[in-house]
């Protein structure tokens, strides 16, 4: 004892030294109050995994002393019995944009008006959307009325940010307590924060959330080679921050899963682990989420229940809304279940007071109370490495706790008061005795009664009971010990009858005036006591069943992802694609690849598929699409920086769909809004899996060209601002960022070269030349939208000229008019069946192109471009039979072998040969008749398209829709408050010319969108 | 000299070839035979060894056995081998009105405003779009030709894919006015939280009263010679029962309400036009006789949760329910060639390929109110047809090698066959 002493006098004079004195004068008397309390016999939450029952905190000032049981203390301390109550240290929450200034998001500006520089002042990034330089410390005010309401529901410290770019800066630790600024703010720099999203950036770029990786990418490179040396020109005070930020903790502030698996990828880039804010959706891929090992920033902001008693209108709700409002709530539960690291923050919550109930609902949905508790304390504190401050109940950190009635996260619990840094905050007063019980009384209207005082302490409830049977509900209010209490006799007489009365220990007493205004007195004395009241009696809610989850999560998800089969295809009607021909044959399949392909196979222990009368063909390869794609196009008449690999959606209908149309490869291409845009993302089909498995491996890589009206924005209603306008600016483009790309080349060269590189700089890396570089090195082929002559002989030309090839002209609707020049130059054309008319650069384009090139000798594909012809590219093809007579085997080559050929996946795909990849499809038909349904879509031996479990899917699909429709009317019959459903709009259509950002608005189309919809309301 | 000369005029005339659409059909003299085809009539039955007689611009006779030896002294036609089909009539559709998609001074189907019963398509119909004889070439031999926009877009006419001008092309004349239903739902741009949303239209209830409150005066007033009102008196037609009302519904609540609109309207004419999936709607159409025109196959399901096939299935759907269904091509004009594919692709999902073939001949006709003059091969009606070596809803074999309307055989040139031709002809490629 004597020894706890000593180390007590120790602690003293530390405390005496760092907190007595202040900057500020007092204007008057000093106020210095006793600085020490002593909290006795509460059950001691020191952190989740200790308690200390009758434990006693003793603080001084606003720290904590000394946490344990009948240790000595200075006789000047306040003493507080909390005998029965539970102290927890206060809650800490990561994602705070507490104190910061509001955040107005620009609305997307006209399209063809575009702004190219920043507009912000002084020595900082080019563009708005990177605001590394911003310190939340330096911005910071205190806002009591927001910091009282985090108090009430726990909270102590937040680290606080301005939520507002892509690098946003970093936060700072502050105390919730009322003070200064320079009271509140306790630690400065805390974090570094960066998101996908530009936030009030008036600038147009970037548009896309590919753009967006790109951007963030990029400064990341511009602040190494700044502070590496840089351009002695250049002072630039946004890259100085930002790379002074990399050294601090990074949080990234994503939306869904898929943004952190995204962020994850920048993150390994450059060395940085990123704590992750999370969109509470990490139930759909845990196992995903697990491989990070990241810290999570939780959310408790669940889906409302919503609203599905009109079967018409609940038609429009999706299944995905419908078992994301059933699994939310066990999203925290779920990251515990697999040892995630993570806490949970209030960001999201569009009202604060829902916290701590939203916080018992997912308890009720498994999540351990401890691991709750840690969540909002030691598990932040030690993410951002503020422990030492904050986060439990020890020595030396702040008196930063909470007093509760009960175990903090049990429903019946109430916060008494929370102390931050030693400041005591009255959250539930209960220093009111409760008055609940039945009482005796005489009232003037009645022969026999009596009142029930029922509910909270300081808002009791009281009903009047007649003749031990009617009950009149009365409306009270409780002041201290001055009642209220206004009722009428019966339902329909239209007078109110006013009572005040005094509590006295048992008794209540008081006067009235009735409905006529006749004065009464009264005088009620309790009788007996409260009985235990439902809220103490509930039972422990059961854990709620829950649906299975589904890959991806979505109609027609699996339970499983389809794992590949061993296969004996059996009497089909096989189109090799080989010299063989069309031929009646069997196919085997092992591992994924095809094995053999003869006339009676017989393999023992393979699954035998009979498709006698069938046909077998190789999956479809689509030369051009989009979909499965969050983003389109960037808005840089040179945007190849951007990558399609950043924005795979791997939960797109689409997806499914097409496999029902015999698809099973996709180049996923950037629009055509750019001269040159960006890279491809080339997948296979396979519906379930992640961004990064639908990626085939070592894929060739690919960019995107575009030529005409799109890139000199030609159909804009007003002259655009953007350079080119026209198709001579278009070679300029070209032929400069080729200039720029050798230029970068050379410098990188001679750098690379140079034996003895001390004093010498590395060059700026730069991603939009690199992929250029890549091009000139002949590693990333072109894919160029193209539709006239001019610009096409133009493009030939120029890179006959530059020294670079071109791969494919995608469209390439007068293909027919240059098949000659094309076939020189062993240039791939992939074109559309029939498209014309549709614009003014296509009103020569002919349906018998596709014939006209491939007799001309060009190696020609048919493209969809579009998410429904992309299910139907058979019945294109065989368009080619109709307009200019290819043959079918050659008309079945336009959309398989073709293309996989000029994809560069020749060798691995495209016919039924031994040893490429088993990506096959069995029809029911000849696949180029219209008639034609696949009935199995296989890729890598694994069948992902059924069509015998079509109707299955189909009625699980409306069993699991009904079962959910089901638990949410009873949640509407239990009073649960329910919302309208929010359809998700369907995205439009996308084709190259889509501009799609925000959800699937283009931003050309957005104008004219929100007007339509102004009208409307 | 002389031979630049003629060379020269060569020259000239190809250019001019190029330069314009083909001819206007030339009626077909005399009485004609066309023997030993399969006829496939529109209405459901096929004959294996048909016949059928023209004269006059009329089907004058069809059978299944030789009528050549009937009419010794007429022209003889055999088409061993070949089969005859009734003319696709393709609703619901701006070919002729507009020439180049993006560009407006191309297009004649929208007028401003919301109120337009008055406006007719019939006048900017034109006969010399080059696209129109695109579509000929894959059977479509009729087109109605329908406004856009707005409340009441206006009135639609029936034209023949031929005709020197539209007064020449007209099959039927401001068949019907197009009214589009108000939508219960609207997309909304949620700032807050920058997502699209789709939302309740408040103005949903109010809109309908506006459009009772239109008819009710149309009512009034076409009971007064005296009152002159030009938006007014558009609506006579579709109230007295010469005309259709096309109403355009967004999705089955506002089917039902349509539905219940043209009821108490007393409507005589009433067609749904879009696409219909609850029973309920399907029960109430039946109910009330009324006539629905979907839209092509080739269209993605309305939602995620929908089955991947549902656009492919609901011909079958709804005819298997007892409904006439028509079917339209909602997508660009010049995509209406697709018109027989897209019904075809029907058949591959619970139609028969008659059936397929009747929704875009004889139900298109009832519908539109023409079957007393096409949409089959029986005798009365006009001489609208025709003949191809293969199946003409399906891509992979349908070769159409000539086509009739009203009796005069049309060319089956256009402009993207000559341009092929040009550049086949550049590189010495077979054809």
């Amino acid at each position: 004892m004597r020894k706890n002493y000593g180390l007590f006098l120790v602690l003293l004079s530390f405390w005496y030294s760092s907190l007595g004195q202040t900057t500020v004068p007092v204007n008057g008397v000093r106020d210095k109050r006793p600085e020490y309390s002593l909290f006795k016999n509460a059950t001691l939450h020191v952190d989740s995994k200790t308690t200390i029952t009758n434990g006693w905190i003793l603080i001084k000032g606003d720290r904590i002393l000394k946490v344990g049981k009948d240790f000595e203390f200075p006789k000047e301390a306040m003493i507080y019995d909390l005998a029965g109550k539970h102290v927890y240290p206060s809650f800490i929450d990561l994602d705070s944009d507490y104190g910061m200034p509001e955040i107005k998001r620009q609305r997307p500006t006209n399209f063809y008006d575009t702004q190219f520089n920043s507009q912000k002042e002084g020595a900082f990034s080019w563009n708005q959307a990177l605001k590394p330089e911003v310190n939340a410390s330096d911005i910071f005010k205190v806002d009591d009325k927001a910091a009282s309401e985090l108090r009430k529901i726990g909270f102590g410290v937040v680290v606080s940010h301005s939520k507002d770019g892509i690098a946003r800066g970093t936060s700072a630790l502050v105390s919730l307590a009322s003070g200064s600024e320079k009271e509140s703010l306790l630690k400065t720099q805390v974090a570094a924060h960066y998101s996908f999203e530009k936030g009030s950036s008036t600038q147009t770029y970037p548009v896309s959330l590919m753009g967006s990786v790109a951007l963030l990418r990029q400064a990341i490179y511009d602040s190494k080679w700044y502070v590496a040396g840089g351009n002695s020109s250049e002072r630039n005070l946004s890259l100085e921050a930002m790379a002074k930020n990399l050294s601090l903790p990074s949080i990234f502030h994503g939306k869904s899963l898929l943004d952190e698996l995204r962020a994850e990828k920048i993150g390994k880039e450059f060395g940085l682990k990123f704590i992750q804010k999370s969109g509470g959706d990490e139930y759909r891929r845990i196992e995903e989420i697990k491989k990070l090992n990241s810290h999570i920033i939780g959310t408790v902001n669940f889906p409302k229940a919503l609203d599905v008693e009109d079967p018409l209108d609940a038609e429009r709700v999706s299944l995905e809304d419908l078992k994301h409002w059933e699994m939310a709530p066990a999203n925290l539960a779920k990251l515990a279940e697999n040892q995630i690291n993570f806490s949970i923050s209030t960001s999201d919550l569009p009202e604060k007071s829902t916290f701590l109930t939203n916080i018992q609902k997912a308890i009720t949905h498994g999540l351990d109370k401890n691991q709750a508790l840690e969540a909002l304390t030691s598990s932040p504190a030690k993410a951002l490495k503020i422990d030492d401050l904050v986060g439990s109940l020890k020595t030396g950190l702040f008196a930063n706790f909470i007093i509760s009635t009960e175990e903090i996260f049990d429903p019946k619990s109430k916060i008494v008061e929370n102390w931050i840094q030693g400041k005591k905050y009255v959250i539930n007063d209960l220093s009111l005795a409760s008055i609940n019980g039945k009482y005796e009384i005489t009232l003037p209207q009645f022969n026999k009664v009596k009142l029930d005082v029922t509910g909270d302490n300081d808002k009791p409830s009281i009903e009047i009971v007649v003749n031990d049977s009617t009950k009149i509900k009365t409306t009270t209010v409780r002041d201290n010990n001055f009642l209220t209490i206004n009722y009428k006799k019966s339902e329909k007489e239209p007078g109110t009858i006013r009572m005040s009365g005094l509590i006295d220990g048992n008794a209540i007493k008081g006067e009235g005036k009735d409905e006529k205004g006749s004065n009464f007195s009264w005088n009620a004395v309790k009788v007996s006591d409260a009985q235990k009241s439902k809220a103490d009696s509930v039972k422990k809610q059961e854990k709620p069943v829950l649906g299975s989850n589904i890959f991806p999560f979505t109609a027609y998800g699996n339970t499983s992802i389809p794992i590949k089969e061993d296969l004996l295809i059996k009497n089909a009607t096989v189109w090799t694609n080989e010299a063989d021909g069309i031929i009646k044959t069997d196919v085997l399949v092992k591992n994924g690849k095809i094995d053999k392909v003869g006339a009676n196979l017989s393999v023992p222990g393979v699954k035998i598929i009979d498709a006698t009368g069938k046909h077998l063909t190789n999956g479809i390869i689509d030369e051009h699409s989009h979909i499965a794609l969050f983003s389109i196009n960037e808005v840089e008449s040179v945007s190849s920086e951007v990558r399609q690999e950043d924005v795979l959606n791997s939960e797109d209908i689409n997806i499914y769909r097409q496999l029902a149309g015999g698809v099973t490869t996709s180049q996923l291409l950037h629009g055509s809004a750019d001269c040159i845009g960006g890279q491809s993302a080339i997948v296979k089909l396979k519906w379930g899996e992640t961004p990064d498995n639908l990626i085939i491996s070592n894929s060739p890589k690919f960019i995107k060209f575009a030529l005409g009206e799109n890139v000199k924005r030609g159909n804009a209603p007003q002259t655009p601002n953007r350079f080119p306008s026209t198709r001579m600016g278009v070679e300029q483009v070209f032929l400069d960022a080729f200039t720029r790309a050798k230029a970068y080349k050379a410098e990188w060269n001679a750098y690379n070269s140079a034996k003895i590189k001390t004093g010498l700089k590395a060059p700026k890396k730069d991603l939009e030349l690199d992929a250029l570089v890549e091009i000139l090195d002949g590693n990333r082929n072109i894919t160029c939208h193209s539709y006239v002559q001019s610009e096409i002989n133009m493009l030939m030309k120029l890179a006959d000229s530059l020294g670079f090839k071109v791969n494919t002209l995608t469209h390439i609707l007068e293909g027919y008019k240059v098949a000659d020049k094309m076939k020189a130059r062993g240039i791939y054309g992939s074109t559309f069946s029939d498209w014309w008319a549709y614009k003014m650069e296509v009103k020569e384009a002919i349906p018998f192109n596709a014939a006209i090139m491939t007799k001309a000798g060009v190696m020609t594909a048919i493209n969809s471009d579009d998410a429904e012809m992309a299910r139907r590219l058979n019945q294109e093809a065989a368009k080619t039979v109709l307009y200019g007579g290819l043959t079918e085997e050659q008309a079945w080559k336009t959309v398989t072998l073709n293309p996989a050929t000029m994809l560069h996946l020749g060798d691995r795909m495209g016919s039924i040969k031994a040893g490429k990849d088993a990506d096959l499809v069995i029809w029911n038909d000849n696949p180029l008749s219209i008639y034609a349904t696949p009935e199995k879509t296989i890729i890598e031996g694994a069948i992902y398209f059924d069509v015998e479990k079509e109707n299955q899917k189909l009625t699980e699909i409306n069993d699991e829709k009904n079962r959910l429709i089901q638990k949410l009317l009873q949640e509407k019959a239990k009073g649960t408050p329910t919302a309208k459903p929010q359809f998700r709009g369907r995205l439009q259509d996308i084709h190259c010319d889509s501009i799609l950002e925000y959800d699937g608005v283009s931003i050309e189309n957005l104008d004219a969108f929100l007007n339509e919809n102004n009208h409307q309301h | 000299m002389k031979k630049i000369i003629s060379l020269i005029s060569i020259t000239l005339l190809g250019t001019q070839l190029i330069a314009q659409n083909p001819k206007v059909g030339k009626m077909v003299t005399g009485k004609t035979v066309f023997k030993n085809a399969r006829i496939f009539v529109g209405n459901g039955t096929e004959l294996s060894q048909g016949s059928m007689v023209i004269e006059n611009g009329k089907i004058t006779e069809v059978s299944n056995s030789d009528l050549s030896v009937k009419f010794p002294g007429s022209a003889i036609i055999d088409l061993k081998g070949k089969s005859i089909y009734p003319g696709i009539i393709s609703p619901n559709n701006s070919l002729g009105l507009t020439e180049i998609e993006s560009i407006r001074p191309t297009s004649d189907f929208q007028e401003i405003g919301e109120y337009n019963p008055n406006v007719r398509t019939l006048i900017a119909f034109n006969t010399d779009s080059e696209v129109i004889p695109t579509v000929r070439g894959n059977g479509v031999l009729i087109t109605q030709a329908t406004p856009e926009g707005g409340v009441l877009s206006g009135r639609s006419s029936i034209m023949n894919l031929d005709g020197w001008n539209w007064e020449d092309a007209v099959l039927k004349a401001d068949d019907g006015v197009w009214l589009n239903w108000p939508s219960k739902f609207g997309m909304s741009f949620n700032q807050a939280t920058f997502t699209r949303e789709v939302k309740k239209n408040e103005n949903y209830q109010s809109k309908i009263k506006e459009i009772e409150t239109f008819f009710l005066q149309a009512g009034t007033v076409s009971k007064d010679n005296q009152y002159e009102n030009l938006k007014l008196s558009a609506l006579t037609g579709i109230l007295s029962g010469s005309s259709r009302l096309y109403l355009a519904i967004s999705s089955d609540k506002e089917a039902i309400d349509a539905i219940a609109f043209a009821k108490t309207q007393k409507i005589k004419y009433p067609v749904i036009v879009g696409a219909v999936y609850s029973d309920l709607v399907i029960d109430l159409l039946k109910q009330n006789n009324i006539p629905v025109l979907i839209p092509s196959t080739h269209r993605l399901p309305e939602r995620a949760d929908n089955d991947v096939w549902s656009a492919y299935k609901l011909p079958s759907r709804l005819i298997s329910k007892g409904l006439l269904v028509g079917m339209y091509y909602n997508d660009s004009y010049w995509r209406t060639r697709n018109l027989p594919f897209v019904a075809g692709n029907a058949a591959g999902h619970g139609l028969t390929k008659a059936q397929a073939l009747s929704m875009i001949t004889i139900n298109n006709a009832k519908i539109l109110g023409i079957d007393d003059l096409v949409g089959t091969i029986e005798a009365g009606k006009l001489a609208t047809f025709v003949i191809s070596t293969g199946d003409i809803l399906d891509m992979r074999t349908s070769r159409i090698e000539r086509a009739f309307i009203s009796g005069k055989e049309v060319l089956l040139d256009d402009k993207q066959k000559r341009l092929a031709e040009k550049y086949i002809e550049k590189y010495g490629i077979e054809k």
